[in-house]
């Protein structure tokens, strides 16, 4: 076993155990903190494979952004000291399913690949894969469509945002 | 003789080598080497730059500031060290444990880990990462989180407030403080740090003066100092997201600031004073360290006059400088610069940066970047003059009633 695969296993349970305290604690504030530690771990995992723009994107968009907004949001509408209320509400059995269709899914999909010793993926990382990334996303052969997509739904939000938050 | 530094390192590494010890366990013990050098190098700087920031304050307001303690007062930041350290370490009633004790750590490690990507000299660095702006940005929302958490897990009313401003300050001068630094990442075609000092022939702050100053003033924000300290505003909120900090956890908190403010001198300089350039910098590296810890004093001078300088803004004044000022602007510059960029790569190959045609980018670059600013100072001017001053109404609360007649 090389050190780097002992580094991932150490960081895949650290975010497995992360990923089962969000939703097993009873308080919604540690359950953010600890959403931002699975994020993090994947963030590392990311790193460990050589794929440091994923690795830094992952922490600013889901750590520096979503999660610190999530807690904004609940500190903000909670009296958030004494907060555990029910930990589920009517609709946990659906999550759960869909949940385990999801790993189904993706454990099919590794296992009929023919063997789970695939070893890492050769990825080498420089300033050319990035401006490539860049051409790709605003090439017409390539990824315009779903990124202006995603530009005019960002757009939406926004003006959604302000239209909600206007004064009548 | 002309690179010291790396020369002590390669003899390091031959000297575990010669112990027989394998390869990657040397590289191994290098990087945590490395590592801890920068770390408690800059540690280290804080105990020089709390002294070095009381004398400029007291030079600036008429005093001495510090002179007892050792030449100078040179011995008076050690002597608070060690009473910072025997003070007891208290923790509130209703304190959430674990994020109230991890807060301080979070908030020195965002900002020390910002040092390792900094080009020091053209081969003193700790990691040359190809996405080293983005990993800046990254780990400055660690800064951020542990704010968060200060506030919310002290158990204070006081705490939480200031822990809710902070996160406004910080999540809205991230805007603007993100968006400046893409100039720097447009103009050198590069995410790379060590790329962007080596592109910069001229300096960026030459040819983007306004990017570079809005950088100033929201990393200003980012810090948390005055004229932006509403996060700890002492006559309103106590001391904000640390008031129920005490001993050496309040002191993670101050030497988180004060280094905060030295890497935003070490980022001004290393994305727009040229970083470790100057003259004979590439033939001698440590010339460009030299250089480099000038350029960033400089900056940390000049967040340290500005502080001392302002008044403090308020909470409403603070979001809509950000919002309807910075942000808009450099939107703009953004915008100017990236179609100026493309339309003279189209006129002429040439004119672009570490081409000949550098002088011409350089001086349109300027123009542009002149041109922008002035306009927005005139339209603000306009608007501001069109809305003039809101006068209300003298209404005094505290008169005499009108004595009755009965």
């Amino acid at each position: 076993m090389s050190s780097l695969e002992i580094i991932f296993i150490i960081v895949a349970l650290a975010t497995l155990f992360s990923a089962l305290r969000v939703v097993t604690t009873p308080n919604i504030v540690h359950a953010a903190l600890w959403l931002v530690g699975a994020l993090f771990g994947v963030a590392v995992i990311f790193a460990l494979l050589n794929a440091s723009f994923l690795a830094v994107v992952q922490v600013v968009i889901y750590i520096g952004a979503i999660a610190i907004l999530m807690i904004f949001a609940i500190m903000l509408t909670r009296r958030s000291m004494d907060d555990s209320g029910p930990q589920v509400n009517a609709n946990w059995w659906l999550a759960a399913l869909l949940g385990l269709i999801l790993f189904a899914g993706l454990a099919t999909i590794v296992l009929k690949s023919g063997t789970t010793d695939i070893g890492l993926p050769v990825f080498t990382d420089n300033g050319a894969f990035l401006a490539q990334l860049g051409e790709q996303l605003v090439s017409p052969n390539a990824y315009v469509l779903p990124f202006e997509l995603a530009s005019v739904l960002l757009l939406a939000v926004l003006i959604g945002a302000i239209v909600v938050a206007r004064k009548k | 003789m002309s690179d010291p530094i790396t020369l002590i390192s390669d003899w390091f590494e031959k000297l575990l080598l010669g112990w027989g010890l394998a390869d990657n366990l040397v590289s191994l013990i290098d990087s945590f080497l490395g590592a801890l050098i920068i770390a408690s190098l800059g540690m280290a700087t804080v105990i020089v730059l709390i002294w070095v920031e009381r004398k400029i304050a007291g030079r600036l307001q008429d005093r001495f500031g510090p002179n007892r303690a050792g030449p100078y007062g040179l011995f008076q930041s050690i002597a608070d060290i060690i009473k910072i350290f025997t003070k007891e370490l208290i923790t509130p009633e209703g304190a959430d444990k674990v994020p109230f004790n991890l807060a301080p750590i979070m908030m020195v490690a965002s900002v020390l880990l910002i040092w390792a990507v900094i080009p020091f000299s053209s081969t003193v660095f700790g990691v040359d990462i190809s996405v080293g702006v983005l990993y800046i940005i990254a780990v400055g929302s660690f800064g951020v989180l542990a704010v968060l958490m200060a506030g919310w897990s002290s158990n204070n009313k006081f705490a939480l407030l200031g822990a809710f401003r902070g996160v406004a300050l910080l999540v809205s001068y991230e805007i603007p403080m993100v968006l400046a630094l893409l100039i720097p990442v447009l103009m050198s075609r590069n995410l790379d740090v060590t790329w962007i000092v080596k592109m910069q022939q001229p300096w960026f702050i030459l040819i983007a003066p306004g990017a570079a100053l809005i950088f100033l003033i929201a990393s200003m924000a980012e810090v948390g100092r005055a004229p932006f300290d509403l996060t700890e505003a002492e006559s309103e909120i106590v001391a904000g997201y640390h008031t129920e900090y005490s001993g050496i956890k309040f002191g993670m908190f101050y030497v988180g600031e004060f280094l905060h403010v030295f890497t935003v001198g070490a980022l001004i300089a290393t994305f727009f004073l040229g970083g470790w350039r100057g003259p004979w910098a590439e033939t001698y590296p440590v010339l460009g360290l030299f250089y480099f810890y000038l350029k960033t004093f400089l900056g940390y001078f000049v967040v340290t006059w500005i502080r001392l300088s302002l008044p403090r803004i308020r909470i409403d004044q603070m979001l809509s400088f950000c919002w309807k000022f910075l942000t808009p602007l450099i939107l703009v510059l953004l915008i100017v610069t990236a179609v100026l960029d493309k339309g003279l790569f189209m006129i002429d190959p040439s004119f672009q940066l570490g081409k000949s045609g550098a002088w011409v980018y350089s001086l349109v670059m300027l123009a542009a970047n002149l041109i922008v600013s002035w306009l927005t100072v005139q339209i603000l001017r306009r608007q501001s003059n069109e809305n003039g001053r809101q006068e209300f109404e003298p209404r005094p609360v505290a008169v005499a009633p009108k004595p009755t007649e009965n």
